[in-house]
Formats: C-alpha cells, structure tokens, sequence
C-alpha cells in the first residue's frame, strides 16, 4: 500500500493535570486519508490529545506538526482556519438558531466571509450548498427546525457537519455516537464514514465503543494514563488481552 | 430582528402621516423618540449578543459635543456635515475603546462601559474652559443646506425621520449579514465560533464600533433638538435609560426598539404630568411588569398578538 504524505505529527506531546498525567510524551503520525480511531478507559487522556490538537490546551512540553507546520500553542481559530477542525462529545450548536442558520454560518466563515456586515447571511449559492450538506447528513428535514428539536443522534450529526462545511483536511470527533441510541449507532457512522471518505477527509475520532472502532477505524491508538500504549490495525490491537484489559477493565 | 414588510410599510405610514394630525408638543416627542430609538438601537444590538452595556452614553455624548464644539470653535450647525461626523467620531470613540471592551463580557463588559462613559462625563464637567462644565454648551438652530431647520417643526422632524430610515436599514442589513448572525451566537455559544474559525473578540469589536456610531448620530439629533449639550449627556442615568427603553421594547426585532423608545416617551411626559412627584416610580413599575410578564418587551407583545390573530383567522378560514 502506498503511503501517504503525513498530515499530522506530535512529538513529545506532554500535559499534566497536577498529578495527573493527562498526556505523556505522546509522538504519534498520522498520514493523509487515514481513518484513525483513538480508545481507551475514562481519563485515558484521549479528549486532553484533540484539545492540545486543536489549541483548546497548551502543551508543557512537545510539538505538534500540522502538514509540516508547527501549530503548537496557536490559538483554535487559527488551527481551525489552517484546516484542523473538530466536534464534541457534547454537541456544541447555536441553540437559538435553526439547523440550517448554523451550517450557512460555518460555510460564511469558511469563505472568509464570517466578518461581512453587509452581505447576507443567506445569499443563494450558499444556502444551496449549506442544503447540500444537510442532505449529505441526512438532516434535510430538519433544516428550517430549532437545532434544541432535534434527536441526539441529529444534534452528534449536525456538530460533525458544521465542522466538515469548514471543509478541513484533519477532523477530529470526540465520542460521535455517545449518546446516541445503540440501534443508531452504526447508522450515526456509516452516514459519517461514507461523507468524510467521500471527501478524502483524514480523521481521527475518540470511541468508548471497541465495536465501532474495529469496525470504521484503519488504525487504532490506545490510550492508557496519557500515553499510547498499542498503535496498529483494531484487529490485531483489540484482539490483545493486555489492551482489553487497560480499555474495558476486563479481558 | 427578521424584516417585516407589512409591519415597516405601517409604522412608516405612522411616522408619516402622523406629525401632520397631531399637536406641535407630540411633533417634538416623536422627535426625541426618534434620535433615542438610533442610539437605543446600538444597546439591543448587544442585548443580541447576551451583553449589556451601561455605558452606552460615552457614544451619545460623543456625538452631542461633536455638535456642541462644532457650534463653539467653528459657527457650523449643518446637519448635512455635522450627522455623518457626529457617526465618526462616534466610530473613532467606539473603535479607540472598543480595543479594550472586546476583551470582555458579562458583568465587565457592562460594568467598564459604565466606567468608561463616567470618565468622559467627569472630563466634560471638569475641562469648563472647553466644555462650559455644568453649564454646557448652547448649540442654537441646526441648519440644513444653509436654511434654518428649527427643532420641534416638520422639516426637523422629517429629516429626523429620514435618518432613523436610513439606520434601520443599516442595522437591518448588519444583522442579516454573517456578522450579525455571530453576534447573536455569542449569546449561544463561543466555543463553536472560535472552533468555527471565526474570532468572537472581531465580531463584539465590529458591534462595538456599529454602536458608537448609532449612538453619535443620536446625540448630533438630540443636540439640536434639545439646543444644549451638558455633561449629563454622558451621565450613567443616561445609559440607564437606553437599557431601560431596548428592555422595554424588546430587542428580538429592530422595531421593538422604535416601540420602547415612543412608549417611554409618552410615558415620561404623561407620568410626569400627572405623577410629578412619582414618575420614576411609574417607569419602575412597568419595567416590573415587563420583567415579570413580558421579558421580550413591547416587541414581543405585539408577535403574540400577531399569532393569535393569524391563528384565529386560520382558525376561521378552515372551520
């Protein structure tokens, strides 16, 4: 298999909560079109590594490389407009807003058009695209409803959205389908998998689910006290007592 | 704040029409109304935002003593000049202190507003040589194109007018554009706004900047309206009364503040008639009561009856 150039570089990534070794020396590459998948127990530090990506946290020590560039302690506007953009375990939305107010508002600062005070919000064309989004997410019917009227599995959806109308080139997904339902878990991630392919968007998403990961991830990172302790393809990772152990507490 | 043809072309008709059919004391009240509702248009444009400003005089006064040492030092009363300048030097002010105030929300952002226009308001009072101090400065007769335009007559009031049409417009345009929509997001939620690449300190900097204007603008009106300029433009009750009119009206949609802004007038001029000794308690009370039932304000009141209306004749229409 041909590999790709590399999107994504930490070196030494370290950030300690007091005692709490939330990352430690974590040196990880990821290459371009990769479909990463991050597990570990509650605390691991898999959250605290895509906040130090995304320059929500600043590290103590390390680097972080994004495709060449160093992107250590910049502030998350900037890596985001540098093309690093990310969702939530919480969903985090416009809750006064309709579905397709918040897409069009993504797509507005996307163009660089997030500072116009006189164009509108709704101009033609990016209405159709934001509709088009919508559609790719399956949320077209709920386009024109309060974003508080949708179902969880919606609100997890509509978060990835307005991340991916920033059209990145690495998105980051914090627990996708915690949250929703078990029977629309793999709906929730075949919808997601399939756009984000679609687009040759590198991600790397954090899952409490070992069944999603084996299933949607090319490659696994296990997380345990801040530090990767496994790193390869799920199956032969997930398949290891040792890992079982660390993730699920049991083999 | 959503356009609504039906209800601008009325109020319009109003504005219009109304001064020609009405004694010459409500002429000069719906003109006061109208130089407020601009500057009371800069204070719920924040309200938007999940901000409050007490401060909001710092822009008002700004643009009264624009007029008031305009008429001082250089004899120039034209309104023609004197509008768009009181708009920039209200947009230097805002975009000088506005460095600072994009820093902050909540309880600072209102609070240093507040210090900043008592600031300003100690300068006026204590530079006399330039300001005249508690005496202020008497401004005259505004003109326009070199002709009189005397407060209280139609010409003023039109012109008034015109100028409130203009900033609706403004303003109407700003909150439909990308801008306008982050600054209502920022009530809702910063994280996703940075996380959107977008800088909430811009957007607030830009309102910020918006508002000094609105509020310059209002004072230029308010001065030759008024014919003098004193420091209490710039006084914290000043501020006070801004917030107090865009709460009474609502600040969901534009017009709500141009309803705050004539009801608080009438409500002043009439409480004051009739309670000379408890006007503010009457303000104090409907704001309770607005507070209690109706916190979207006059603007709100008027969306559910519009509802219930348009429900009952759907009600109709199909039984």
């Amino acid at each position: 298999m041909v590999e790709t150039p590399l999107i994504l570089q930490t070196v030494d990534l370290t950030k300690h909560f007091g005692m709490i070794k939330a990352a430690e020396r974590i040196s990880v590459e990821v290459n371009q079109g990769q479909l990463v998948g991050i597990v570990g127990a509650n605390g691991s530090g898999k959250t605290t590594f895509l906040n130090l990506i995304t320059g929500y946290l600043k590290p103590e020590r390390g680097r972080i490389l994004f495709m060449g560039r160093d992107t250590t302690g910049l502030p998350p506007r900037v890596i985001t407009r540098l093309g690093v953009a990310r969702s939530f375990q919480v969903p985090q939305l416009y809750t006064h807003m309709n579905v397709l107010e918040c897409v069009l508002l993504s797509l507005a600062a996307e163009s660089g058009n997030g500072g116009s005070f006189w164009q509108p919000l709704f101009e033609e064309s990016r209405r159709a695209e934001a509709l088009e989004t919508l559609g790719r997410f399956g949320l077209s019917a709920y386009a024109h409803r309060p974003t508080s009227e949708l179902p969880e599995g919606g609100r997890k959806l509509l978060d990835i959205a307005l991340s991916f109308a920033l059209k990145p080139k690495l998105l980051l997904m914090d627990e996708p389908t915690s949250g929703v339902s078990i029977e629309d878990k793999f709906e929730v991630m075949d919808t997601l998998v399939k756009v984000l392919q679609e687009s040759n968007v590198t991600t790397i998403f954090v899952e409490h689910d070992m069944e999603v990961v084996q299933r949607y991830g090319w490659r696994v990172l296990v997380f345990d006290e801040g530090q990767v302790i496994a790193d390869g393809k799920p199956d032969n990772v997930l398949a290891d007592p040792e890992v079982r152990k660390t993730v699920l507490g049991r083999v | 704040m959503r356009p609504n043809l039906r209800v601008l072309s009325i109020v319009s008709a109003l504005l219009i029409l109304v001064p020609l059919v009405v004694p010459s004391w409500v002429v000069f009240i719906l003109t006061k109304a109208l130089f407020i509702f601009i500057a009371v248009l800069g204070v719920a444009l924040f309200l938007r935002g999940g901000q409050i400003t007490f401060g909001h005089a710092l822009f008002f006064a700004t643009g009264t003593y624009t007029v008031g040492f305009s008429v001082k030092w250089f004899e120039l009363r034209e309104t023609l000049v004197l509008v768009p300048m009181g708009a920039l030097t209200g947009l230097i002010m805002a975009a000088l202190v506005g460095l600072i105030m994009a820093r902050y929300r909540g309880v600072f952002f209102a609070m240093l507003n507040l210090a900043f226009s008592m600031i300003l308001y100690a300068i006026l009072l204590k530079l006399y040589w330039v300001t005249g101090g508690t005496d202020g400065i008497s401004v005259g007769t505004a003109t326009f194109l070199g002709l009189p335009l005397p407060a209280g007559t139609y010409p003023f009031y039109y012109f008034t007018l015109v100028i409130a049409g203009l900033i609706t417009y403004v303003v109407y345009r700003f909150l439909a554009s990308p801008l306008g929509y982050f600054l209502r997001a920022i009530a809702d939620n910063e994280i996703r706004i940075e996380y959107s690449g977008e800088s909430v300190r811009r957007v607030i900097y830009l309102t910020y900047i918006l508002a000094g204007g609105l509020g310059g603008v209002s004072g230029v009106l308010a001065a030759f309206t008024v014919g003098h300029v004193v420091p209490e433009d710039a006084f914290w009750i000043q501020s006070a009364q801004f917030v107090f009119i865009a709460l009474l009206g609502g600040f969901e949609g534009i017009l709500g503040s141009l309803m705050g802004a004539v009801a608080f007038e009438f409500i002043q001029t009439y409480s004051s008639k009739y309670f000379p000794y408890a006007w503010q308690l009457t303000l104090g009370g409907i704001m309770l009561l607005v507070i209690l039932f109706r916190p979207g304000g006059l603007w709100a009141i008027y969306e559910s009856l519009v509802s219930r209306f348009s429900s009952k004749a759907e009600g109709s229409t199909h039984g």
